[in-house]
């Protein structure tokens, strides 16, 4: 019996790639800097939005997109910060999908500036799939420890952003910032750091400054 | 665990190929996937034999090759193989570089037959 052997040669992220790129090109004639979140659950990607609605408020739009595999509980607490957002239930996925932001695209005011996704909390999967972002933002909270950088590759080598939180808890913890930098910077040596703490208010302004400068960017480069 | 999704996905172009050669049974399957890709093999293993059940590639053997990280060096045109993750250029330090392979997950080829093993007329 003739056996055939077919060469394919196809990325399997092809299509959500693909995909992922019409989005980023949309959101960015629109004028939208879209920012997609990653953490392990609980680093505080959630309260990281709640208090950039806070310090936002009155001068810039922003939208969230929230991923979570089951409740609109995080919904909830950012619409509680007067902004608008929608929730992606994935019913037990790990990661979001592009598409599953293509189809939320048409809702998304044209007034925004910034559309923040807040991704399933999974240090692993969220990293293979790219969602149309302009920056990807990873967490590492200082109670996960200074380690998970070389352990969770792929989140630290694909991100823009490296966003330390709960600094507050530095003094009672055996975190070595240096080490975490350290090696997170030897995955990736254009990662943006910032040390911020959302009980102290630590660093967050600067990380303002910085989605400010690349929004204005974004829109000059469509101009 | 996206690997059942990276599995979906290969089904979806394996299933399409078999259809185009008129293939009556897919054998082997190979796959290359990089040490950056975030996959663990064998759960793409365990999802590829759940997946395939039922299907044209029910006896399918699958082959991974582990494709190990390599950067290029936009400063000195370099291109070294990095297994340790300190990812810069080890032959002048720069940290200017560009991933060049190990990120990646790719349906390589698919072995089929294209003849049924009972040959039966008709139909």
């Amino acid at each position: 019996m003739p056996a055939k052997e077919v060469i394919v040669l196809q990325d399997l992220l092809g299509t959500n790639k693909k995909i992922a790129s019409e989005i980023r090109v949309e959101l960015g004639k629109r004028g939208i800097l879209a920012v997609n979140l990653l953490s392990s659950p609980g680093a505080g990607k959630t309260t990281l939005l709640e208090q950039i609605a806070v310090r936002m408020k009155g001068e810039s739009r922003m939208a969230v997109i929230e991923g979570d595999i089951e409740t609109e509980r995080d919904a909830e607490r950012i619409r509680a910060k007067g902004v608008p957002a929608w929730q992606i239930t994935t019913g037990g996925a790990c990661h979001l999908e592009a598409k599953m932001i293509g189809r939320l695209l048409p809702a998304v005011d044209p007034g925004i500036e910034y559309l923040f996704i807040e991704n399933v909390g999974n240090l692993v999967c969220p990293a293979s799939y790219e969602l149309g972002e302009h920056i990807r933002l990873v967490l590492l909270s200082t109670p996960e420890g200074d380690d998970k950088p070389k352990k969770y590759p792929k989140a630290f080598t694909t991100s823009d952003v490296l966003v330390l939180t709960k600094a507050d808890l530095l003094p009672y913890l055996p975190f070595d910032i240096d080490k975490a930098v350290g090696e997170a910077r030897d995955l990736n040596p254009r990662l943006r750091v910032f040390v911020t703490s959302a009980v102290t208010g630590q660093g967050l302004d600067e990380l303002i400054s910085f989605l400010r400068r690349s929004a204005e960017e974004l829109r000059l480069s469509h101009a | 665990m996206h690997e059942l999704s990276i599995v979906a996905s290969l089904f979806e172009t394996l299933l399409d190929q078999a259809k185009a050669y008129d293939a009556c049974e897919v054998t082997r399957v190979r796959l290359k996937v990089g040490l950056l890709s975030g996959i663990v093999p064998e759960l793409l293993e365990s999802a590829f034999d759940m997946y395939k059940k039922g299907t044209i590639a029910e006896r399918a053997g699958l082959d991974i090759e582990i494709v190990p990280v390599a950067v290029h060096c936009r400063s000195c045109g370099a291109e070294s193989l990095r297994e340790d993750f300190v990812l810069s250029c080890p032959k002048c330090a720069s940290t200017d570089f560009e991933i060049v392979q190990g990120t990646e997950i790719v349906l390589e080829r698919i072995e089929m037959d294209i003849e049924g093993p009972s040959s039966q007329a008709g139909g």
